[in-house]
């Protein structure tokens, strides 16, 4: 099956409606699910009030690409679109946009949360909140490395 | 040439976000290239060193000792926090 892909990294906002649009329209496609990422105003108990993404540019494109192509691998999917974006955020601004289409629920399901969860540990963006005691770079978490590891064996 | 980059928080602590090897510094393998930027101070021995560094080369990641040759690119990072 020849799976549609729209990839983005950029600073600029994105639209939900119009990547739902572009995910549906395929007469084949019996299922759309799509996941939203926003910037939260708190992170282990302290008030964030910005957001900085950091990204490797060439890397990035090509690591969210074989994160794609595995995704359609293991499952039936008509189309993928994957936006991420880099650069100053704040709290309530979208941030991460993955969307999959197929032909059946399941197949969108489980490649929309497998897209997020390898995206998480593999491709190569890095937070920094500023908080009321000053700009930090978020540490990975075991829980992210827990969720994508699942996917393995 | 070689060029090394490094991201994020990596890029502060070395106050470094590239360097460019020339052909008589170039190393031969990954290794090679982690002990003689060990060997620049502490910060660069603590980056090298810490187990939790990812390792690109040619903006593939890489888990092994990979063969470097000029013209690579190799880039130094700490653990990915992205979505």
């Amino acid at each position: 099956m020849t799976t549609t892909v729209h990839l983005s990294v950029q600073t600029d906002d994105f639209d939900p409606a119009l990547e739902q649009a572009r995910l549906s329209d395929n007469a084949a496609v019996g299922g759309v699910v799509t996941f939203t990422g926003l910037v939260r105003d708190n992170n282990l108990d302290d008030h964030v009030s910005g957001l900085y993404l950091e990204h490797y540019p060439g890397m990035t494109e090509s690591a969210l690409q074989t994160i794609i192509d595995e995704a359609s691998e293991r499952w039936s999917l008509y189309a993928v679109s994957v936006i991420h974006r880099v650069g100053q955020l704040h709290p309530t601004d979208r941030i991460v946009f993955v969307g999959t289409a197929s032909a059946h629920r399941q197949d969108a399901f489980a490649a929309c949360d497998f897209i997020m969860d390898y995206l998480k540990t593999r491709a190569p963006f890095w937070k920094k909140e500023t908080t009321p005691e000053g700009d930090r770079w978020i540490e990975e978490r075991q829980s992210d490395k827990d969720a994508a590891q699942r996917w393995q064996g | 040439m070689m060029k090394v980059l490094f991201f994020a928080s990596y890029r502060e602590q070395l106050n470094c976000n590239e360097l460019m090897l020339s052909a008589d510094e170039q190393p031969a393998t990954l290794s090679e290239l982690r002990k003689q930027l060990s060997e620049k101070g502490d910060d660069w021995r603590e980056v090298m060193e810490d187990g939790r560094t990812l390792v690109a080369v040619n903006q593939a990641m890489t888990r092994r000792d990979a063969e470097l040759k000029d013209g690579d690119e190799v880039a130094f990072f700490p653990p990915v926090t992205g979505g």
